[in-house]
């Protein structure tokens, strides 16, 4: 039997089981530098609109951090460092794609079935490479057909799509490795967005300091270096081939030698005994919801660190640009737009610290499924203290989340203007404006989960549903009612000069009335719900 | 307190599924009591109302005293459950999971709670996730037995279990009963029960067919015969309570109800007995003779799950 028997096999059932996931993200990969290529025509039809830009806006400090280096003034390189940000997503979707048919299946145990079947040892590391691979290469030739369909040059087209199909590749073979190294794909998820982070960490610091060497270690950092549209340089396209080869020789050995289950690193032990604070429902909430209250703030720290430093110069774009300086002019200057930049960034946000308020108010649900609440409802807590156990986190992480990027943004942008005791608080306060209309959502979900269990999920849809009113709501000339539907509507912009309170008020009621018709539905209801 | 948990006429309906159909369940103080029945006949649905996280849609329930779904939070402190299967948090090690289940109860026994992990062989450091099924039953199994209750619900507790550690589990369970506890224990291992229980409810589709000792039960039930006669054979089929009797030569086997066997011996000792072998009905047919007479009557209920 060859050590590759199977592999087709293998494949075709990732395959299968990836039908909606792979061609999702491969598709909107791939659309997403298209879209920046026609808006760049656009926005900048002359050359000396794209000079300014790229000398007001591309080279600004801020943008090279998030986005990576710009090379020239074309609409090629204004392109390339635009889409920069998505070979991080690329490399996380290859990455997690590897793992998730490696790891995660050999820790449910499903390779284990497979594994009595006629299967090369090699076979299930090589159908999970193989499949990213390709699909790595779909996302590249999808990308180079999209560009070179706006009017921009083949070859750089090409440049940039090779580069996006080698930085998954790296990365999907970083995920094989580090599928070997750990007994979980928790852990292995964790080792490989490590390196990610670390990869991005180097080249921001290489693209920002006057030497570009640390950008040349990272393998986020090669894509630009292939210089797409402008004197494409193709032997750096060698880097990522090397990268992978090395690391597949690494995988490959260490894959075979170990147990089928096992990881190279040894599983950690943890106490024999518990804790003090490990003796109700409240110390269990805290040890079950901590690490995702640690990650989102990590995670949201970060970004906010980011983008408040990079508000000052969303202004310096338009210098130059009569239209636009006349927007501009009109919500209040240069520290108008940064304001309303920021106070955009923080709705975002606040969408997205309501998705974890919901995550977190789901973990119930999960807790009941899975039958980990059955034994501790049996014990001599009440139920309403198991219900609200979580509850208070799924209010409580948001709050903690969005204070952390209000404190963030305050950071960096109080840095870049030269007033952080001014900015500081007042965009810790914008910051927690958003927290209500967040709490929202997480309040509806309780109430599904008391009431009716089963459809708990349905708390995502009305995420999305407020998502795409606030989105599409202006643009589709929704009646205000509609609008009115969604919480996030009501949030007031306080970063402005006049805003009322009241609405916050209501928001946080409304959500405490949720949750609180949620737990006296669940006080009367049969559990499990399965 | 004679009876710890009194069930009568419990209904329990899940949408069209009538899991539980008029069930009565009375268990006695101090005694390890059987509670039978295969997959889907309604035992962890019975166990889940008699926890209050069930209601019952009728009938009445008292456990310890108290209406289960009422008083469920004093009632728990005075009891011990342990599920069927054991689900751990993956990132919670197992004596962890032993003490906060322990301390929720209202406090456990640190010296039981020690010699318990030795004789279950059990490693409390290992995280959730890296026990096997067995272990996590373990991990159920410690923190109840070493609660100070009066009460242990235990569902089929001992899925999972190699044959040894089954005799340790067994071993603790005799010294809950000496210490005064009251325990319920569902399962399907009939070993177990006979080896176990004073007393024994079997059920089918949500309602007891048999409640009593196993003493009790045989009486009931049919005694087999296997006997060599010296005479040819004569006037036996004929006798009431006779069954299923085959003659071949000189030798009979036949089932005899139990109101009938002083009967039939007569009649044997009559033809002349030269050898002779009877067997009490085992537990196992006793089950069987319930479960095999209708086998599609036998799966309302995997909706109790």
């Amino acid at each position: 039997m060859s050590t590759l028997t199977g592999t087709r096999h293998l494949a075709r059932l990732i395959l299968r089981r990836d039908r909606v996931l792979l061609p999702l993200w491969v598709l909107v990969l791939a659309v997403l530098p298209m879209t920046y290529a026609t808006s760049f025509f656009e926005l900048f039809p002359t050359a000396a609109d794209r000079a300014a830009y790229a000398a007001g806006t591309a080279r600004n400090p801020s943008i090279v951090a998030l986005l990576g280096p710009v090379y020239g003034d074309s609409v090629g390189a204004l392109t390339a460092q635009r889409a920069g940000f998505l070979l991080v997503i690329v490399g996380l979707a290859s990455l997690l794609t590897v793992i998730r048919h490696t790891r995660t299946e050999e820790e449910a145990g499903r390779r284990e079935l497979l594994g009595g079947t006629v299967l090369g040892r090699y076979a299930g590391l090589t159908a999970a490479l193989l499949v990213t691979y390709t699909a790595d290469l779909l996302l590249g030739l999808l990308t180079a057909a999209g560009l070179a369909s706006t009017g921009l040059p083949a070859a750089g087209s090409y440049a940039y799509g090779l580069a996006a199909t080698l930085t998954g590749v790296v990365f999907a073979t970083i995920g094989g490795l580090a599928a070997q190294l750990t007994e979980t794909a928790g852990g292995a998820r964790g080792i490989g967005i490590a390196v990610l982070g670390a990869a991005f960490a180097l080249r921001l610091v290489g693209d920002t300091a006057s030497n570009d060497w640390p950008s040349w270690l990272s393998p986020l950092g090669w894509a630009a270096r292939v210089r797409p549209y402008e004197g494409e340089r193709w032997w750096v396209l060698a880097l990522p081939v090397a990268a992978s080869v090395l690391l597949a020789a690494v995988a490959y050995p260490v894959s075979v030698r170990r147990d089928l289950g096992a990881g190279v690193l040894p599983p950690r032990l943890g106490p024999a005994t518990a804790g003090p604070a490990l003796s109700g429902s409240f110390g269990l909430a805290w040890r079950l919801h901590r690490g995702q209250i640690l990650w989102w703030s990590v995670g949201f720290g970060l970004m906010g660190l980011i983008l408040g430093g990079a508000a000052k110069g969303a202004g310096r774009g338009v210098e130059g640009n009569p239209q636009l300086e006349e927007i501009m002019a009109r919500i209040g200057g240069a520290s108008g737009l940064a304001d309303a930049y920021l106070g955009a960034t923080l709705s975002l946000a606040g969408l997205a610290a309501a998705g974890y308020g919901i995550q977190a108010a789901l973990r119930m649900r999960a807790e009941e499924t899975t039958g980990r609440a059955e034994p501790l409802l049996a014990t001599g807590e009440h139920r309403s203290t198991w219900l609200l156990s979580h509850v208070v986190f799924a209010l409580l992480g948001p709050a903690v989340v969005l204070a952390v990027t209000g404190l963030a943004i305050g950071v960096t942008y109080g840095l870049s203007v030269q007033d952080v005791p001014t900015e500081l608080p007042r965009m810790v306060g914008a910051g927690l404006a958003q927290v209500p209309a967040a709490w929202v959502p997480a309040g509806f979900a309780v109430l599904l989960f008391g009431l009716l269990p089963r459809l708990a999920p349905v708390a995502w849809a009305v995420l999305a549903v407020c998502l795409l009113l606030g989105q599409l709501g202006a643009v589709l000339e929704l009646d205000q009612w509609l609008l009115d539907l969604s919480p996030f509507t009501h949030t007031p912009q306080v970063l402005r000069d006049t805003w009322s309170v009241t609405p916050l008020y209501a928001l946080a009621l409304v959500a405490l009335l949720l949750a609180l018709a949620g737990l006296a539905a669940f006080r009367r209801r049969d559990t499990p719900v399965t | 307190m004679e009876t710890p948990i009194e069930v009568s006429g419990l209904v329990k309906t899940f949408g069209r599924t009538r899991a539980l159909d008029g069930l009565d369940l009375t268990v006695r103080a101090g005694q390890v009591h059987g509670f039978l029945g295969p997959n889907g006949a309604g035992k962890s649905t019975t166990i889940r109302v008699l926890l209050g996280l069930l209601r019952a849609d009728a009938g009445a329930v008292r456990l310890l005293d108290g209406d289960p779904w009422r008083d469920a939070v004093a009632l728990h402190r005075r009891l011990a459950y342990v599920p069927g299967d054991v689900t751990l948090w993956p990132n919670l090690s197992g004596g962890e999971v032993i003490d906060l289940l322990g301390r929720m109860r209202g406090g456990l026994d640190p010296k039981r709670r020690a010699e318990l992990l030795e004789s279950f062989e059990l490693d409390p450091r290992k995280k959730g996730r890296a026990y096997s099924k067995g272990n996590r039953q373990k991990v159920g199994l410690v923190a109840a037995l070493a609660s100070d209750v009066e009460l242990l619900i235990l569902d089929e507790p001992t899925s999972g279990l190699d044959p040894l550690m089954e005799e340790v589990f067994q071993h603790w369970v005799r010294r809950a009963k000496q210490d005064g506890r009251t325990v319920l224990l569902s399962s399907h291992i009939l070993a177990e029960v006979e080896a176990l229980c004073d007393r024994v409810t079997i059920i089918r589709n949500g309602r007891a067919v048999e409640s009593g000792t196993l003493g009790e039960l045989r009486h009931l039930h049919r005694t087999s015969i296997d006997a060599e006669v010296t005479a040819p054979l004569d006037g036996l089929a004929d006798l009431p309570g006779v069954h299923d009797l085959r003659v071949d030569g000189n030798r009979v086997r036949f089932d005899v109800d139990s109101a009938a066997l002083d009967t039939a011996l007569r009649r044997l000792t009559e033809l002349g007995v030269r050898s002779l072998v009877s067997q009490p009905p085992t537990l196992e047919e006793l089950f069987l003779r319930h479960y095999e007479v209708a086998p599609t009557e036998a799966t309302p209920a995997e909706a109790t799950r």
